[in-house]
């Protein structure tokens, strides 16, 4: 089972993509022009602060709003490893899985969490905080598939090539 | 155990007898959608990631420039360019300056029955005729535009039952917003939500479209209501056949039931900085609160009923020297529609500026943004923080008539009646 430490960035419920890349960031030409503007009408400073490894933890509905997967895509080009939440939005957790980032879905962890705090994740399993553990549901079969392969084109490849329909 | 209208749809998309919540079925879809908002970056995803790119069938496809149209600055317009040329290297039909994509969608394409993808979140639209519209990203609009397929988990319906009408001056947009606010931001997430009764039925396709547009700022995978004559005729009017008339069965299961009486709706004025922060425009007024802007428009409210309400509520009076007010219209068709019967004019003559038919205001791009401190009313579709503009900027939202009286007085307030 995949294991893994990182430290935690705390945001409330309700995130939604415009909070994540707001629409005057889009026309930029790639993600990584676009990542610094991450979090920013929340927390202007937030994104240049995140590490590689680094882990979000959030409350309920994260990624609410638009379709825009360059939510995801920003979050992932940040060096976020995974993000914990209460719940998300739909369209936000299937352009997640399809980019390739790990969504793990817990509603306890909030309570106990501060923000610089480091979290153990076993994928699949369980989260650690201080010495205390949380249980998980495991994603999915086919989810896990795409999210292994790094995302829903690599899992396509991989899969020899394009189905033909 | 029957099945509900969503589940129907899934279950012939997939080619199954029959369906049920929480199974996940490959699909086959009946339309894909792909507006400016995106298509750069697919058609990028497309040329560079896939080893035999190809396009199941591209007369399923239709590309619709509506989010930065026209194009705004060098950067949009290289984004334009991409999807114009990749259009037409592919035989795919592509849209520009004809309007917001969910009203041409609904003009030239939809069908009852049909499972849609868009890369849009306000793809939900089409439940207006019936359909199963559901907003998606761009690598799933990507592998969906080229295996024809995709995968769905089938979801649980709410199902609201709409008695009686509502009242003169209230608007189904006041109803959706009332029912965001009472089952919150995420109340339907993962959800279908189904909307019946004789309530439903009383609405127009122009007001179920206003409905099953907002169901995605509840969390909802679709919005539908159960079609019925007026979806036929609709249909046939804009020269298309219904075929796939899904109602729900007597025993299908729903995962909560709602019962709505329309009389008791009010005209809304949601609080910033989210839509579930709904208040009725009777409390908020009481606070006189500036205003700075006033947009009518988008693709939840762009239409002729909308703009008879915003001149009705400008007869006799001028726009605010304070107060910029910008109308655009949903379609093309919609525009002519309002310059043959007069109301463009009487609101040109109000003081109102008239934009050409795309997103405009509702997305914060391309037209009227508004500044630092800025508040905004507005009939778009979301009024989060910094949505359309400066972040410290305020959004409430409120129908066609609220946006325009408002307009007229320089503060949030009611129209006369």
């Amino acid at each position: 089972m995949e294991q893994f430490t990182g430290k935690v960035w705390v945001l409330g419920d309700d995130i939604d993509t415009d909070i994540i890349i707001p629409t005057e960031y889009l026309a930029l030409p790639t993600v990584e022009d676009m990542k610094p503007y991450g979090f920013s009408p929340l927390r202007p400073e937030l994104a240049g602060q995140i590490r590689k490894g680094d882990i979000l933890v959030a409350g309920k509905n994260f990624g609410c709003g638009s379709s825009r997967e360059q939510a995801p895509e920003i979050i992932k080009a940040l060096g976020i490893r995974c993000v914990i939440a209460k719940s998300y939005a739909r369209i936000f957790f299937r352009n997640s899985i399809n980019n390739g980032l790990l969504l793990i879905e817990n509603s306890q962890v909030q309570e106990d969490v501060k923000e610089g705090d480091s979290i153990i994740v076993k994928v699949g399993e369980s989260i650690s905080l201080n010495g205390k553990d949380y249980p998980i549901q495991p994603l999915p079969g086919n989810l896990m598939e795409i999210l292994e392969a790094g995302g829903l084109v690599a899992a396509m490849q991989k899969r020899n090539g394009i189905r033909r329909a | 155990m029957g099945m509900t209208i969503g589940e129907k749809i899934i279950a012939r998309a997939a080619g199954e007898e029959k369906v049920a919540p929480g199974e996940i079925h490959t699909v086959t879809l009946d339309r894909m959608m792909s507006n400016d908002g995106t298509t750069h970056l697919t058609v990028d995803k497309y040329n560079t990631k896939l080893k035999h790119p190809r396009i199941a069938d591209p007369k399923k496809v239709v590309f619709i420039m509506d989010h930065n149209v026209p194009a705004d600055n060098p950067k949009t317009a290289a984004a334009h360019k991409k999807m114009r040329d990749f259009a037409r290297e592919h035989g795919i039909k592509l849209y520009e300056g004809q309007g917001v994509c969910h009203q041409v969608m609904m003009e030239d394409y939809v069908c009852p029955g049909e499972l849609i993808f868009g890369a849009d979140s306000h793809t939900t639209s089409y439940g207006a005729l019936g359909a199963f519209g559901t907003g998606v990203g761009g690598t799933d609009f990507l592998y969906a535009m080229v295996t024809g397929t995709s995968w769905v988990m089938v979801p649980e319906t709410l199902r609201f039952n709409l008695h009686g009408r509502l009242r003169k001056g209230v608007t189904p947009r006041d109803l959706i917003l009332k029912i965001i606010g009472d089952i919150g931001a995420n109340g339907a997430n993962y959800k279908v939500m189904e909307f019946a009764g004789d309530g439903a039925h009383g609405l127009s396709i122009s007001d179920r479209m206003v409905l099953c547009n907002l169901t995605v700022e509840a969390g909802a995978k679709a919005g539908i209501v159960e079609p019925d004559e007026k979806v036929i005729e609709y249909c046939e009017k804009h020269g298309r056949k219904a075929e796939h008339m899904f109602k729900s069965d007597e025993d299908a299961v729903f995962a909560k039931v709602y019962e709505y009486q329309l009389e008791d709706i009010e005209p809304c004025c949601v609080r910033p900085d989210f839509v579930d922060h709904y208040d009725t425009i009777a409390n908020v007024e009481k606070e006189k609160i500036r205003i700075d802007e006033a947009f009518v428009g988008s693709c939840n409210n762009g239409r002729l009923d909308d703009l008879h309400m915003a001149a009705e509520a400008l007869k006799g009076k001028k726009v605010s020297p304070r107060v910029r007010f910008l109308v655009a219209p949903a379609s093309q068709k919609v525009y002519q529609q309002a310059i043959e019967d007069g109301t463009i004019e009487a609101l040109v003559d109000a003081g109102a500026m008239i934009m050409n038919p795309n997103c405009s205001v509702c997305w914060g791009s391309c037209q009227g943004v508004i500044g630092e401190n800025e508040v905004l009313v507005s009939t778009g579709t979301r009024n989060f923080k910094g949505r359309c503009g400066a972040p410290s900027s305020k959004v409430y939202l409120a129908n066609a008539g609220v946006c325009a009286a408002s307009a007229a007085a320089g503060y949030l307030v009611s129209p006369e009646v």
